[in-house]
């Protein structure tokens, strides 16, 4: 045990130490583990620059808060200040208001507080289960995380700054840059309604500790209920627009068809397509993987967490017999209807062979995961009920 | 088949991290170093080109993580590179480039 130890601490932080397999069907599968990232721990590098990193899927049964130092990342430009000076940092507010802003950190820290715990979830997260395959950043489940977000309430800030009339929506511009400098900056928009709906936060710690720099230090939008490409990190520009954003990654980039679950068929055409926005219900079996061998007859505890995506988790089921009969599950203690919430059920599989267990959430909008799998060109929105594949022996 | 327990402590929700009170929080100053990321794409006909044209940008992995695609998928990629993205691509790399994606990832 010593010695294992030591060879640990001898070791220096290396950007690959161990191969993970992420069942994507047709592969690749391969991904390494990394611990090369700062202020991060160990992380899936699906990409090195710029950085998308995924949290391993282990972590979610350890807690329903995502600890920072495996919290996954996604950034879309390679410029990305590696250096941010708390002094000097200044947040503008501008366009159509009254007064113009720049505050320092100093000014939004004395702003009233304002906390809520909430999932933040890429919009292709899982998009390397899409079949056929699409391509794009090929995460398993693991671009995810759940955090208690601290900071200030959107509105306080608009506010202050005193929105105009005939404003309709207000665009959020971080500190990255694309290498190319014609490229489309990565900017976000929200309707004015939205950003003044007093939930929309900029936070400035989560989980009780300011950011990391790579999850947006030092501030970034926390967009309750809604997918990770609005929660724009290094957030230093916010635009209060009377025009509707038309730029890049409104327009074009992070849209989705307008159907349900965003589902068409591959090559289909004739639908229209609108800007991503609010997530859906998914649920995860956490501490027993495909594959696992269950004992027959013996008692087992199930266990996961669930979201309701934009309302809160009313109704967890599993099933223990490939979704043939479905049993409530009991739920563990609420954080707030933007949270990850803890399920657990206890059940036994009393026959040997091949199983597959299943799990699904219904919202508390009565909205519950779909039995069979969307699919679209940008692999968003994926939310079908999950399988986990057993033996029982 | 599923028995109901009575009750089974979340004992895993009492875990003290995430439950921390900011208010007294100061911010510090961050200054990091982020990896380069210096892995070339594989040696074949047209890496050299996919090398000089697609690394400034972005890391391989990127391209070497995604499945097998398509040419149109391909194509289609190649475009949003250039034309949205703003690579600045020349010409006469954009069929190198192209038949080294589908050398590498290439499906029917």
């Amino acid at each position: 045990m010593a010695g294992a130890a030591t060879l640990a601490l001898a070791s220096p932080p290396a950007l690959a130490e161990a191969i993970v397999e992420l069942p994507l069907p047709g592969g690749p599968d391969e991904r390494p583990i990394t611990t090369g990232f700062p202020e991060k721990g160990a992380l899936i590098l699906q990409r090195t620059r710029p950085p998308l990193l995924e949290t391993p899927f282990e972590v979610f049964d350890q807690s329903v808060f995502t600890p920072n130092d495996q919290f996954y990342v996604r950034w879309h430009w390679a410029v990305i200040p590696t250096e941010i000076d708390v002094g000097s940092f200044r947040l503008a507010v501008r366009g159509h208001v009254e007064k113009s802003l720049s505050l320092s950190l100093d000014e939004v820290l004395a702003l009233p507080q304002a906390e809520l715990v909430a999932v933040n979830q890429c919009s292709g997260n899982s998009r390397g289960y899409f079949q056929p395959r699409v391509p794009g950043g090929q995460w398993s489940n693991g671009a995810m995380g759940n955090a208690r977000w601290t900071g200030v309430r959107l509105k306080d800030v608009l506010d202050r700054a005193g929105v105009k009339a005939g404003a309709v929506q207000v665009r959020f511009n971080g500190l990255d840059e694309p290498v190319v400098a014609e490229a489309p900056d990565f900017m976000k928009s929200l309707d004015v309604d939205h950003a003044r709906d007093g939930e929309v936060m900029i936070a400035y710690a989560m989980n009780g500790k300011q950011l990391t720099l790579l999850n947006g230090f030092p501030l970034r939008l926390v967009v309750p209920g809604w997918y990770s490409t609005y929660w724009v990190k290094m957030l230093n520009d916010i635009e209060v627009r009377d025009q509707p954003d038309t730029n890049y990654w409104m327009k074009t980039g992070y849209t989705i068809p307008d159907t349900p679950h965003a589902s068409i068929r591959p090559g289909q055409t004739d639908v229209k397509f609108v800007p991503i926005s609010r997530m859906v219900p998914r649920s995860f079996i956490t501490n027993i993987k495909s594959g696992d061998t269950l004992r027959a007859g013996v008692p087992t505890l199930a266990r996961g967490i669930a979201f309701g995506g934009d309302a809160g988790v009313s109704q967890v089921e599993f099933s223990s017999d490939g979704g043939k009969s479905w049993q409530e599950a009991q739920l563990g203690t609420d954080e707030g209807k933007y949270s990850f919430r803890q399920w657990q059920i206890r059940f036994s599989l009393e026959t040997a062979g091949n199983q597959l267990l299943m799990v699904r959430c219904t919202s508390s909008s009565g909205e519950a995961q779909p039995d069979t799998p969307n699919w679209n060109p940008a692999g968003f929105m994926r939310n079908v009920i999950e399988q986990t594949a057993v033996v029982v022996a | 088949m599923v028995r109901k327990m009575l009750p089974i402590t979340f004992a895993l929700a009492l875990a003290s991290f995430g439950t921390q009170a900011a208010h007294q929080l100061t911010l510090k100053s961050v200054n990091v170093d982020l990896p380069a990321g210096d892995r070339m794409f594989p040696d074949g006909p047209g890496a050299d080109v996919a090398n000089d044209n697609c690394l400034a940008c972005h890391s391989a992995g990127m391209v070497l993580n995604q499945p097998a695609l398509p040419k149109a998928a391909w194509e289609a990629k190649v475009d949003k590179m250039r034309n949205t993205y703003k690579a600045p691509i020349d010409d006469k790399d954009v069929d190198a480039i192209l038949h080294y994606l589908i050398s590498i990832k290439g499906a029917n």
